[in-house]
């Protein structure tokens, strides 16, 4: 997986392509600690995600709970797997989906 | 059945993805149904590799059989780690707001959605489970 953040004055975009698994998840989880402090709203790209699994979930669910405190979190571009994983899983009530 | 044994640890899960969905090829398997096994296969053997054999190590194995009119597949998944059957487990509560979700169960949660057949037996002294997934030809 590739994860390309982008910082705007306090808004980060975060792209996102590939596998979102049990072996890349941790890499966004690190990239995420390392750039959140300062965003007040982050917004994923998922144009070039290919599917995610539960890992990559847990990851989604950690940064939307610190977001919303915050100017909240956006998921924009979500492939049909995608959005069958949200839904399953009802994701698509918690999550910000564009 | 063919058959894949690693040991369990979660940097060989893509080494097997990748033997699988190269089977999956073979049998012209849709994208979508692809992406779903690959996901049910995540969800299998990172739960293998966390807590199969913790705090030590040991193997897992993956096996493979089509169906005979070549429309989907088997797949078996055998550790010998402690007797542990994931669908005894109480589904999550997918209702709840995002501050009182916990995070566990949404993997086998996936794969109890996305898989057509899905069973566990202890056998011989090893966890097996067992999913079927189905496809129809694009």
């Amino acid at each position: 997986m590739t994860i390309t953040a982008n910082k705007n004055g306090t808004a980060l975009e975060v792209a996102l392509a590939g596998r979102l698994d049990t072996m890349t998840a941790p890499e966004l989880e690190k990239e995420l600690n390392e750039q959140l402090d300062g965003a007040e709203k982050l917004v994923f790209d998922f144009a070039s995600v290919e599917y995610i699994s539960s890992a990559g979930l847990r990851v989604l669910l950690s940064a939307h709970k610190k977001m919303s405190t915050k100017g909240g979190m956006t998921i924009k571009n979500i492939n049909e797997i995608v959005r069958e994983v949200f839904e399953v899983t009802g994701f698509t009530d918690i999550l910000n989906i564009e | 059945m063919k058959t894949m044994t690693v040991e369990a640890a979660i940097h060989n899960i893509p080494q097997v993805t990748e033997w699988v969905d190269a089977e999956l090829d073979i049998l012209h398997c849709p994208v979508k149904a692809r992406m779903q096994i690959d996901i049910a296969m995540d969800e299998i053997l990172s739960n293998i590799a966390y807590y199969a054999y913790a705090p030590g190590t040991g193997e897992m194995t993956v096996g493979f059989e089509a169906l005979p009119d070549g429309h989907g597949a088997w797949f078996e998944f055998t550790d010998r780690g402690r007797p542990y059957n994931p669908l005894e487990n109480a589904e999550p509560d997918i209702s709840l707001p995002a501050e009182d979700r916990s995070e566990g169960g949404l993997g086998i949660l996936l794969v109890r959605k996305t898989m057509d057949e899905v069973r566990y037996e202890y056998r011989d002294g090893a966890n097996v489970l067992t999913i079927r997934k189905n496809w129809i030809q694009g």
